[in-house]
């Protein structure tokens, strides 16, 4: 009886990995819990142990192979006297629990390609720098924060794995090598203490970026944030500014559940003396992220998990910045205007693709980039071309950013409405850990559709 | 122990006249409505920030709770403006947008006045580790009530500090009251300097209505932090003589133990202690008294015809 050995998911995340290096060759015997091969994933070098026990009767890949899925079969093990066959082109199918709900969602890994199209909208084609390369989103970040720090040595960065562990999400990495400990530094699980610490130097005349390993912990050190951080300029008559960066991925991953995926946007939205920035592409985290560091005021930078592996071109030029407080019209359309931010610009962008196939309605795409200050002249004008408007954001619909938007519209620009504004946002629950009712909780394409197709009378 | 010349006994008994007559004239003042909000006096604990006061550079950064006033007048800050900002007005430290609790002068490295209770126990640690980031020699004083001694961010603080050996010295004062629960109310373990023994951070407990006890501990414990051993705690054992703030008729104790600590007031023990060394007559001091009743006048005067910020004052420095 053979066995086979199947690509492991190493990280909520991860969708495919690459084989850097076989512990073990055909013809070795190995046991349960020995070591077989190396694998790369999108966060982190990890060795696999075997689970099952025989000798190595084929491996199905080369060492240094890329991009290989997860669950396809890498080897087989077993009886060597036994026969086998295994085509490396068969796909293997998704566990059984999971086949008994094709019929109502898309697999994991499907679910998570469609969050994500990849196109450059029309704006960032015209840019002449452009970079021919592409590149992630965590790399653009990490890239970012290198050239700030090399530019200024008040720029310091701090949080938890930022340092030795390469950050969590691999987006700090290489920077302790190039930086030094005095720079890059490794905190305790301490968010409350080190954030506050990080706001007193800042209050000092640092320029700290503190990484949360996600906004979801930024909840232990809110005081800080908000009571500290925010206010103090205002509380000292303008005498003492906060020049911090926090910033982390927000929202949800893929089933971390109720305590790992919740989105902060409207949250920190609220309070004056902050600035909430919320990047979707490699391109904007770029500019966007370096307008923070050189902002001499608190900014919350909110990433998202899913987005860091999103690629794209970029700008490579040193100084090249987006300002704070500009939304990007990331399509022009007439017939309704979609507003939103950070990986429901993905989905929005696909909503507009088959909004204009199915129903030919031709939807503008604002990217918001910057929640506060917001962009509302952006918006009103588009609103004002378009006649209608949706929102769509991953946060609770409670005094969303969306339930702001739709205010500000109604009070400035309600003659130019054909329609009630429509806002569309996660489920008004804690976020479920199955699979299922994740999807369900989270904003999706249809989700999108049947709101434009609502604001639009198209039954 | 730091050797004390005749001018430095002056200086003391002057800055700790200076605090209670603000004090005094604050408590007024707030009885005419002209102070609002909450107002939290430092009446009995003056030896505690003037005994820390006479072993700092003044580049060295401060940071403090909300019982601020005697700290800002010990940092050699104006009463003029103080008071002002303590009536609201626009001559105020703050500009009339911060109040009693929260007032600061970044250019006496007074970075508050802080009105939550521990926050600025981690601040006062990164301004420390900003000392130490930029080389400098400086280190923070960081105070702390003894209420805040069971907030969690100041344990987070401590473990920071230790880890990182940041100039950083952390002053307890304990005045036995965080607002009405007595501490051995709040705290188990009554030993609050010995709350840094786990992670490293040596403490010690002083007589703080004495400020020569004070200047001792805090001369001792200021070289050890400031040569790099990281930081240190002092727990400067004080008491207030009012209330938690203004509207507290602090009766969760007893006239009899409010007397008692008044038989060792600060203030009198610095002036018994000049008058023994011969270091100024009778009327040597009495000068001294109606000067500073006098400037104290003449803030609370300033204070009160300051004008309040302009309408337009609203919406600035909300960003830089």
């Amino acid at each position: 009886m053979s066995t086979e050995i199947l690509m492991p998911a190493l990280s909520p995340t991860m969708t495919e990995g690459n084989l850097s290096k076989w512990l073990i060759k055909k013809g070795d015997t190995v046991k349960a819990g020995d070591l077989i091969a190396e694998i790369e994933t999108d966060k982190a070098t990890m060795e696999v142990e075997a689970v099952d026990e025989g000798v190595v009767l084929d491996l199905l890949f080369k060492e240094g192979e890329a991009n290989i899925p997860v669950n396809q079969v890498i080897a087989i093990i077993g009886d060597p006297n036994e026969k086998v066959e295994v085509k490396k082109e068969a796909p293997i199918e998704k566990v059984i629990e999971e086949k008994k709900i094709e019929k109502n969602i898309e697999t994991k890994i499907e679910n998570k390609k469609a969050d994500i199209i990849d196109t450059p909208s029309p704006k960032i084609e015209e840019d002449r720098n452009l970079s021919s390369e592409e590149i992630t989103m965590r790399q653009a970040l990490r890239d970012t924060m290198a050239e700030e720090m090399r530019k200024d040595n008040k720029v310091f960065i701090l949080g938890e794995e930022v340092a030795e562990y390469q950050g969590a999400y691999k987006v700090t990495q290489g920077l302790l090598q190039e930086f030094g400990k005095e720079r890059v530094l490794d905190t305790p699980i301490s968010e409350h203490g080190f954030t506050g610490l990080a706001v007193g130097a800042a209050f000092k005349g640092l320029r700290p970026i503190l990484e949360f390993m996600t906004f979801n912990f930024s909840m232990q050190a809110i005081d800080q944030i908000i009571n500290s951080a925010a206010k103090t300029l205002y509380m000292s008559g303008g005498q003492i500014n906060c020049p911090i960066v926090f910033r982390g991925p927000n929202g949800a991953a893929a089933q971390v559940a109720a305590q790992h995926s919740q989105d902060f946007s409207s949250w920190y939205s609220q309070v004056p003396g902050l600035k909430v920035i919320a990047p979707s592409t490699p391109y904007n985290a770029k500019g966007l992220l370096r307008s923070a560091i050189s902002d001499p005021n608190p900014i919350i930078f909110l990433e998202n998990e899913i987005l860091y592996g999103l690629k794209g071109p970029v700008n490579n030029d040193i100084n090249f910045s987006i300002p704070i407080g500009k939304a990007n019209i990331e399509k022009e359309g007439k017939d309704l205007t979609i507003v939103t931010y950070s990986i429901m610009l993905q989905k929005s962008k696909e909503a507009a693709l088959r909004l204009k196939e199915e129903y030919n309605l031709d939807a503008e795409i604002i990217d918001l980039q910057t929640l506060r200050p917001l962009d509302t002249e952006t918006i009103l004008n588009s609103v004002k071309k378009t006649n209608r408007l949706i929102t769509v954001e991953e946060s609770w619909p409670f005094g969303s950013v969306g339930s702001e938007i739709a205010n500000i519209v109604q009070r400035d620009a309600f003659d130019y409405l054909d329609s009630p504004v429509i806002k569309v946002n996660s489920a008004d629950v804690p976020m479920p850990y199955a699979l299922s009712l994740e999807k369900l909780y989270l904003p999706q394409v249809d989700d999108i559709i049947n709101a434009a197709k609502k604001v639009s009378y198209i039954k | 122990m730091k050797k004390l010349q005749k001018a430095d006994y002056i200086k003391m008994y002057s800055f700790m006249l200076k605090i209670r007559r603000f004090e005094e004239r604050a408590a007024q003042l707030y009885g005419m409505g002209k102070i609002g909000g909450f107002c939290h006096l430092y009446i009995g604990q003056e030896a505690v920030v003037v005994g820390i006061l006479m072993t700092i550079d003044k580049n060295d950064s401060v940071v403090t709770t909300y019982r601020d006033h005697g700290h800002m007048i010990a940092r050699g800050l104006d009463p003029k403006r103080i008071m002002a900002e303590l009536t609201g007005r626009e001559d105020g430290y703050s500009a009339g947008k911060g109040g009693s609790m929260h007032m600061f002068s970044k250019e006496n490295n007074f970075y508050g006045g802080h009105g939550i209770v521990g926050a600025q126990v981690p601040i006062g640690t990164g301004i420390a580790f900003t000392h130490k980031y930029n080389g400098e020699k400086n280190i923070c004083r960081t105070y702390i009530g003894d209420g805040a001694m069971n907030n969690g961010q100041v344990f987070e603080a401590f473990n920071l500090a230790a880890l990182w050996k940041l100039p950083v010295l952390y002053i307890i004062e304990n005045n036995k009251y965080g607002m009405g629960t007595s501490v051995d109310r709040a705290a188990a373990g009554l030993d609050l300097y010995k709350r840094g023994e786990a992670f490293g951070i040596p403490g010690e407990k002083v007589d703080g209505m004495n400020v020569f006890s004070v200047i001792e501990a805090a001369d001792k414990a200021g070289k050890y932090v400031r040569e790099g051993n990281g930081p240190y705690i002092i727990e400067v054992q004080t008491y207030r003589y009012r209330g938690h703030s203004m509207s507290d008729p602090a009766k969760y104790r007893t006239k009899e133990e409010l007397d008692n600590y008044k038989q060792t007031d600060p203030i009198e023990i610095v002036k018994a202690e000049i008058l023994k060394k011969k270091i100024a007559t009778n009327d040597e001091i009495e000068k001294i008294n109606k000067d500073t009743l006098e400037e104290i006048k003449n803030a609370a005067e300033f204070a009160t015809n300051s004008p309040f910020p302009k309408d337009s004052e609203l919406y600035t420095d909300v960003y830089l």
